[in-house]
């Protein structure tokens, strides 16, 4: 299926043929979308197989025998099981259905981090982590008095690990970001799991950013858990996913309460189901699932190595593009070479706020995102309010580039002091 | 689709370029009020200075953010400077006023759910002289948090004058 044949470049011109929204005029201009870091656009393909779900096939999963009943729950089991492949699963009982990548780290939270985690260990965060990765855990201390840290970043946007087996001593949980929200920083995952298995504690991974961009293998990856939503991968939202290894997602109590996730209820009691499907309360988002095994069949048809070496040439470009365009008035945060990080480029221009340089940018069809990008802590470590974001994906092209670098200069040329 | 030019007046930009009462009062005596919006890092804090009678003598205003909630800010401070308590109370409800007509219209497709009628009439009684500027901003939703902040903050400062002077 993959490898032989598989173009080792994105024809850009030819995907973006595949996503519908980007024909949209914006009052005479092209619809140039910037924003995938927070979710991205949908091919055809997507649509397509969630209409004919509906059209064709839809009923409730594991519970009707008669025909679309079966094929539904078929549909869905299909889709556990294109997740797993696409992410170096050994098999689809590690793959857990939730509503997103939030979700599924307060499952973690709840479950592991309330049951599971040894009295007096500490939970190993970083300074980069998306509110999603540090409410849960937030929450959890405020509960239960577990302590937290916080392994720190440098002023390149990456994360000093000089300290790191002190800072793992008495860790029972590590959970981190594999790619930044707001930096675009690769962190050295494996390198980290490592450290973290040798001092006894669990890892979970954050790859909502990740996952998307970067070919995942969640064996080379070395963590326990991994968690990820459909909607910044060319899927619906309303979907995400708790992977984890089989014996600790057993070990692990249920988090929601409810239908699926038993397999016996008594007026005095109930029995969880097995895994994955005890972490699965209730109607599962199914024309979701089967959104999301077509964008993951889209996806694998363009190949990860593919589509991660075009962000790599384009995150490039742009990072010299702007630079010599715009000098000192643009400040981007993050590693400065595009192989450490990806597609994501956030940055200041000028004295121009954020908010203004998006709205003017989107009277030119510019959709880039402004503000804290659910990461205040990072931003007072970086010291600013906010940022402007523009971020990349298969779909972008250097023409892409253009526009938001023919945007600043219109701020620019509008908020002149 | 509305323009650039109906959000970025320029009255506006003038004051984003050249903020009025930029700076800040010894506090106390003056009340030291910080509004955030924290949606966008936007972020103003006020000094106001109140007498007796509730008259904004003198007021100041810090912080940083767009430029639609800094011109906000700096308008808002040319124009309540001197005025009454009732007067510029009076100014902030209009001025909300102002500003929520499209938020009313966004809820509810244009028929409101709460039982009045329509979107909010325009005050004839209140002149809001170059305040008219900011008119545009309910064309923009989400930028209307950015013109309201330094409004809503004035509003807390003088619900804090007051308990002052009744613990007194």
């Amino acid at each position: 299926m993959e490898g032989a044949g598989r173009p080792v470049t994105l024809d850009v011109a030819s995907v973006k043929k595949d996503f519908p929204i980007l024909d949209r005029d914006m009052a005479g201009n092209r619809l140039v979308f910037l924003d995938s870091a927070a979710s991205s656009q949908k091919p055809r393909a997507v649509l397509d197989a969630m209409d004919h779900y509906y059209e064709t096939t839809h009923a409730n999963v594991h519970r009707g025998v008669y025909t679309i009943a079966e094929e539904a729950t078929q549909a869905y089991e299909a889709a556990r099981g294109k997740v797993a492949r696409f992410i170096g699963a050994p098999s689809s009982r590690g793959v857990v259905f939730t509503k997103n990548a939030t979700e599924a780290i307060n499952l973690v939270a709840h479950s592991y981090g309330r049951n599971c985690l040894a009295p007096g260990r500490a939970v190993l965060l970083t300074e980069m982590e998306h509110h999603a990765n540090l409410v849960p855990w937030l929450m959890l201390a405020e509960e239960r008095g577990v302590e937290l840290r916080f392994l720190k970043i440098d002023d390149s946007g990456r994360l000093v690990l000089d300290d790191l087996d002190r800072q793992l001593e008495g860790v029972g949980l590590v959970s981190l970001t594999a790619m930044s929200n707001v930096l675009g920083t690769l962190n050295p995952v494996a390198e980290i799991a490592a450290a973290a298995h040798a001092a006894g504690a669990v890892v979970l991974v954050d790859a909502a950013q990740s996952v998307p961009h970067v070919a995942t293998d969640v064996a080379a990856l070395g963590c326990d858990l991994l968690a990820f939503s459909a909607h910044k991968m060319c899927g619906p939202t309303g979907i995400g996913v708790l992977w984890g290894r089989e014996e600790l997602l057993e070990a692990m109590p249920a988090f929601l309460g409810g239908g699926e996730m038993i397999r016996d209820v008594r007026l005095d009691g109930w029995t969880p189901n097995e895994i994955p499907w005890k972490f699965e309360a209730g109607t599962p988002p199914i024309a979701e699932a089967v959104g999301l095994g077509a964008a993951i069949d889209y996806l694998s048809g363009l190949g990860m190595d593919a589509v991660r070496e075009h962000e790599i040439a384009l995150t490039e470009h742009a990072l010299s593009t702007l630079a010599d365009r715009h000098g000192d008035d643009l400040r981007i945060f993050g590693p400065p070479d595009a192989h450490d990080r990806g597609g994501v480029l956030s940055f200041t221009y000028r004295d121009i706020h954020p908010h203004d340089l998006s709205q003017v940018l989107d009277s030119a069809g510019v959709c880039i995102r402004a503000g804290h990008h659910c990461a205040r802590p990072l931003m007072r470590r970086l010291g600013v309010p906010a940022t402007s974001r523009a971020s990349f994906y298969v779909y972008n092209d250097e023409a892409d580039v253009e526009a938001l670098s023919d945007g600043l200069l219109a701020a620019a040329e509008m908020f002149a002091i | 689709m509305a323009g650039l030019e109906d959000l970025y007046r320029e009255i506006i930009l003038d004051h984003y370029r050249s903020p009025r009462n930029r700076g800040n009062l010894p506090s106390p005596p003056a009340h030291r009020v910080e509004g955030f919006n924290p949606l966008c890092g936007d972020e103003v804090i006020l000094y106001v200075d109140i007498d007796d009678s509730g008259r904004v003598t003198d007021i100041k205003v810090d912080g940083q953010g767009c430029s639609i909630s800094q011109s906000s800010a700096s308008m808002m401070t040319a124009a309540v400077k001197g005025r009454t308590e009732d007067e510029t109370r009076e100014l902030i409800r209009a001025f909300k006023a102002m500003m929520s007509i499209h938020e009313r219209g966004l809820d509810s497709n244009g028929d409101s759910f709460d039982g009045e009628s329509g979107p909010v009439a325009p005050d004839p009684t209140v002149d809001m002289g170059e305040l008219e500027a900011l008119r545009g901003v309910v064309k923009f939703p989400v930028r209307i948090k950015c013109a309201t902040l330094s409004w809503n903050t004035l509003a807390q400062a003088f619900d804090q004058a007051s308990l002052d002077r009744a613990a007194d």
